[in-house]
C-alpha cells in the first residue's frame, strides 16, 4: 500500500511539474493582470501584464513593435518604449513585464504607450491550429496568437489592373521586392487574405521566398501571428507544402 | 628664410584643409552656376525619387512621363524610385546627404527642404534656372512646351520660396476636405450648411452619440460610431489657429504655438474626445474606413485621398458586407468664420539636388520642368482629388472635360474625387501655408502631438486642466526640441569646438608669420637701398 501511495505521489508530482513547465495558466506576479483580466479590461485603460516575446516586428527611434504571448493568450505591443540595446535582448521566449494602455486600431487590440522590464522566465508558444475556426466568431478570441492553418489552397489574387497572380507586392500589386506580400488562401470554399509583413519577415526570410514561389492551387500549411486589420489579417511566418 | 616660411605655411594649411574636407563626413559642393548651354554630346543619368499613393495609375504616369522625356532627350536616362510615404523619402534623403548620394530630382515638402538646406549647397536654388533664356520656364531651347513663370499658379509657386530663394517647384496641390455622411446628418434633422462651422460639427457629433435601449447608436443602429474623425491632427491645429488669427510661428522661425488660443482649442478637443464624439487616425484608424461603414459622420482627410471616401469609393479597406449606402457631401473643413474660410494648401513639390557637374544639374532641371507640362499635370491630377499647378493645365480642354464629367462613373470620374478637386479650385484664394524654416517640420509634428496627447489623455480618464496643459506644452516642446521663443536654428551654439579653435589659431599664426616676413623683407630692402 505504501509503495502504491508513494508511486501515486511521484506520478502526481511529475504531472504537476510537467504542467508547470509546458502548460496550464501563467502564475502572475503581484499587481499583474491575468490574460482574462486583460481581456475584460476596458479599452484605453491602464494594463500591467507579464508576457513572453514571440517575435519582433520593428524598432525605430526607441520604439519597438513586438508579438508576445503567455500560456493563456497573446498581446501585441505597438511602439513600446525600447532602447536599441534592450531591443537586442528581446529574443523569442524572453519574459517581460509590460505597463501600457489597452487600445484598438482598426480592430486590432494592442498595448500602446508601453514600457517594459525584462524578467526571468522563458516560454515559446507552439502554433495553435485554428484552421477550423476560420470564418467563425471564435477566431478573434485568439487574436495575436501564434497559430497554424493546415491544408489551405492558394487562390488567385487580383492586382490593381485586375490581373491575377498567386501573390502581390503590397495589397494591390503596386509594390516591389522587399514590400509586404499579400496572397489569398481558401478552405471549404471561403477565401482569406494573408500577409507576409516585411518588417517581421523581410525579403531574405524563408517565408518571403516561399510565398514568392507559390502557385495557384498549391496546398499549403501556414504558421503566423493572428493580426487583425478590418478583419483577420494573419502575419504569416512559415509556409510549407501541406502534409 | 623663404623656404622656411613656405614650409611653415604648408604645415599650418594642411591640417586646416584636412579639417575642412572631413567636416561632417561629407564634401560640400560648390554653388551651382547654370551653364549657358546644355552639353548634349554627353549622357546623363537622373535619379528621381517620387511618391505615389499605392496607385498604379500614378506609377504609370511617372513612367510615361519618363519615357516621353527620354524620347525628347535621348542622352538623359531617368531612373525612378517610388515611395509611398513622404517621411520615408525625407529620412532617406537625410541619410544620403552625408554621403553626397542624394537623388537628382525628388518629390518633397518645403518643410523637408528646409532641413535639407542645413547641408551646404545641397539643394539647388531655382531662381536663376527659372530665368534662364534657353532652359528656364518657357525657355527658347526646350524641346517641350514648358509653362512660363507666370503660368504656374503664383500662390503655389510662392509656397516653394523661402530663405530668399525658390528651392522647389510645385507638382500637385491638394487641401483637406470634410467628407460628410449627408444621409445620416439629415436623418438626424440637421441641414448641412455650404460651409461647416466647428460649432455645427461638434453639435451634430454630440447628438450622434445618443444610444437606444439596446446600446446601439440611434443614428446607425450599430455598436460603433465615432462621429468626427480627423486624419492629420497637425493640419487640424494649424488650420484652427489660422482661422482664429492666432500665433503659430514667425517666418523667421520663432515658435509661438504654445499660446492661450492653443490651450483653449485643446480644451474643446478634450471635451469631445471625452464623450467619444471625436477621434483621430492615430487613435482609431483611417476616417474613410469608419465613414464607409456608416460609423462616422464627418471624416476629414486630404482631397488627395478622395478615392477612398464614400460608399461607392473605388478604393476600399473594409469588406463589401460592411459598407453602408449613403450620400457623401464634400465640404471645406469646418471654420470659425464661414464668411472668411481658411484652409491649408498642401501637396508634393519638386526639388533638385546639387551635384559636382552643373550639366547633370541642368539635365535634372529639364526633367523636373517636364513634370509641369500639361499632359503630365492633368493626367496625375485626375488620379486623385489633386489640382494641376499651372494655369494652362487647369484651363486645358482635357481637364475642363474631365471636371465636367463628374459622376459619370465610379472610377475615373468618381464624383467625390472630382468634387474634392473642385473644392480646392474654388478656394485657392482661401488657402495658406505655414512658414518654412529649419525646424518647421518638427513644429508641425508638435502641433499634431498636442491634439493626439489630449485626446488620448481624456480617453484614459486623466484630468485635463490648465496644469495638464502646462505639462503637455513642456513635454511636447521638449520632445520636438522646440525652444519657448525660437527654433534650435537660432539658439546660442555654445563655445567653438576644439578643432575649429585650432584651425582659426593656425590661420591667425600664418597671417602673423606672413606679416613678419613682409616687414623683414621691407627692412632688408631698405638696407640694400642704403648700402647701394
Amino acid at each position: 500500500m505504501k509503495k502504491t501511495i508513494a508511486l501515486l505521489l511521484c506520478l502526481l508530482l511529475i504531472l504537476a511539474l510537467a504542467a508547470g513547465c509546458s502548460g496550464g495558466s501563467d502564475k502572475k506576479s503581484a499587481g499583474v493582470m491575468t490574460y482574462a483580466e486583460y481581456v475584460a479590461a476596458d479599452l484605453d485603460s491602464k494594463v500591467v501584464i507579464e508576457t513572453y516575446v514571440q517575435a519582433k516586428q520593428s524598432w525605430w527611434e526607441d520604439k519597438a513593435t513586438v508579438y508576445t504571448q503567455d500560456k493563456d493568450g497573446a498581446y501585441f505591443l505597438y511602439n513600446m518604449a525600447c532602447s536599441e540595446a534592450d531591443y537586442a535582448k528581446l529574443v523569442p521566449g524572453t519574459k517581460i513585464k509590460v505597463t501600457g494602455y489597452k487600445s484598438e486600431w482598426s480592430g486590432e487590440v494592442e498595448i500602446t504607450d508601453a514600457t517594459f522590464e525584462i524578467e526571468s522566465g522563458k516560454y515559446v508558444a507552439k502554433a495553435l491550429d485554428v484552421t477550423k475556426l476560420l470564418g467563425t466568431d471564435d477566431l478573434i478570441k485568439h487574436q495575436n496568437e501564434f497559430v497554424a492553418f493546415k491544408g489551405m489552397t492558394v487562390e488567385p489574387i487580383q492586382d490593381a489592373d485586375g490581373k491575377e497572380a498567386a501573390f502581390l507586392y503590397k495589397w494591390n500589386g503596386t509594390g516591389s521586392e522587399g514590400d509586404d506580400l499579400y496572397f489569398n488562401v481558401s478552405l471549404d470554399g471561403k477565401t482569406y487574405n494573408f500577409t507576409v509583413e516585411s518588417y517581421l519577415c523581410d525579403k531574405d526570410s524563408d517565408v518571403y521566398k516561399a510565398v514568392k514561389n507559390l502557385k495557384v492551387g498549391d496546398k499549403i500549411d501556414l504558421e503566423g501571428f493572428l493580426y487583425w486589420y478590418e478583419g483577420v489579417n494573419p502575419h504569416i511566418t512559415s509556409v510549407k507544402t501541406a502534409k | 628664410m623663404k623656404r622656411l616660411l613656405s614650409f611653415l605655411l604648408i604645415l599650418m594649411l594642411v591640417p586646416g584643409m584636412l579639417l575642412l574636407s572631413g567636416c561632417h563626413g561629407s564634401r560640400s559642393l560648390p554653388d551651382f552656376v547654370p551653364p549657358e548651354q546644355f552639353d548634349e554630346s554627353r549622357s546623363y543619368t537622373v535619379t528621381f525619387w517620387a511618391k505615389n499613393d499605392t496607385n498604379r495609375t500614378q506609377t504609370r504616369i511617372y513612367e510615361q512621363a519618363i519615357a516621353d522625356f527620354q524620347a525628347l532627350y535621348p542622352n538623359i536616362t531617368v531612373n525612378l524610385r517610388l515611395y509611398t510615404d513622404y517621411s520615408k523619402i525625407y529620412n532617406d534623403v537625410i541619410t544620403n546627404i552625408s554621403t553626397n548620394t542624394t537623388p537628382n530630382v525628388c518629390i518633397t515638402y518645403p518643410d523637408h527642404i528646409a532641413t535639407y538646406l542645413t547641408g551646404s549647397g545641397t539643394v539647388v536654388p531655382l531662381d536663376e534656372l527659372f530665368d534662364h533664356p534657353d532652359y528656364g520656364l518657357g525657355g527658347a531651347a526646350l524641346r517641350f512646351s514648358s509653362p512660363r513663370e507666370g503660368d504656374v499658379v503664383p500662390q503655389f509657386l510662392a509656397e516653394c520660396a523661402f530663405a530668399d530663394h525658390h528651392y522647389a517647384i510645385p507638382f500637385m496641390r491638394s487641401t483637406e476636405a470634410c467628407y460628410v455622411n449627408k444621409t445620416f446628418v439629415e436623418a438626424m434633422g440637421y441641414t448641412l450648411p455650404e460651409i461647416l462651422t466647428w460649432d455645427f460639427v461638434w453639435e451634430v457629433s454630440e447628438a450622434a452619440m445618443a444610444k437606444d435601449s439596446q446600446g446601439n447608436f440611434r443614428v446607425n443602429g450599430q455598436k460603433v460610431m465615432i462621429p468626427f474623425i480627423y486624419k492629420s491632427t497637425d493640419n487640424m491645429m494649424i488650420q484652427m489657429l489660422r482661422q482664429k488669427g492666432a500665433d503659430y510661428s514667425t517666418p523667421e522661425g520663432d515658435i509661438l504655438l504654445f499660446n492661450d488660443t492653443t490651450r483653449e482649442l485643446l480644451h474643446t478637443v478634450a471635451e469631445h474626445a471625452a464623450t467619444g464624439a471625436f477621434s483621430t487616425f492615430k487613435i482609431s484608424s483611417y476616417p474613410g474606413n469608419f465613414l464607409n461603414a456608416g460609423q462616422c459622420l464627418f471624416a476629414v482627410d486630404s482631397t488627395a485621398g478622395a478615392t477612398w471616401m464614400g460608399s461607392k469609393a473605388p478604393l476600399m479597406d473594409i469588406s463589401a458586407d460592411r459598407v453602408v449606402d449613403f450620400e457623401t457631401a464634400v465640404l471645406p473643413i469646418p471654420q470659425f468664420d464661414p464668411q472668411n474660410p481658411r484652409m491649408i494648401s498642401q501637396g508634393p513639390s519638386i526639388c533638385i539636388f546639387n551635384k559636382a557637374d552643373p550639366q547633370e544639374v541642368l539635365a535634372s532641371w529639364l526633367f523636373a520642368q517636364y513634370l509641369l507640362t500639361d499632359g503630365v499635370q492633368t493626367a496625375y491630377a485626375e488620379t486623385e482629388g489633386y489640382v494641376p499647378v499651372t494655369r494652362s493645365a487647369q484651363d486645358s480642354q482635357a481637364y475642363r472635360d474631365y471636371l465636367s464629367r463628374c459622376g459619370e462613373d465610379d472610377l475615373e470620374h468618381y464624383d467625390v474625387k472630382i468634387r474634392a478637386s473642385r473644392l480646392l479650385l474654388d478656394h485657392v484664394g482661401d488657402t495658406f501655408v505655414t512658414p518654412v524654416f529649419n525646424g518647421s517640420a518638427s513644429l508641425r509634428d508638435a502641433a499634431g502631438q498636442l491634439i493626439e496627447n489630449t485626446a488620448k489623455s481624456v480617453r484614459r480618464k486623466e484630468t485635463v486642466d490648465d496644469g495638464y496643459m502646462d505639462e503637455l506644452f513642456r513635454d511636447v516642446s521638449s520632445l520636438y526640441r522646440l525652444g519657448s521663443g525660437s527654433t534650435g536654428a537660432r539658439k546660442d551654439l555654445g563655445p567653438l569646438p576644439g578643432t575649429a579653435v585650432f584651425l582659426l589659431a593656425a590661420l591667425a599664426a600664418v597671417w602673423i608669420l606672413l606679416l613678419i616676413w613682409w616687414i623683414l623683407e621691407r627692412i632688408r630692402a631698405r638696407k640694400r637701398e642704403k648700402g647701394s
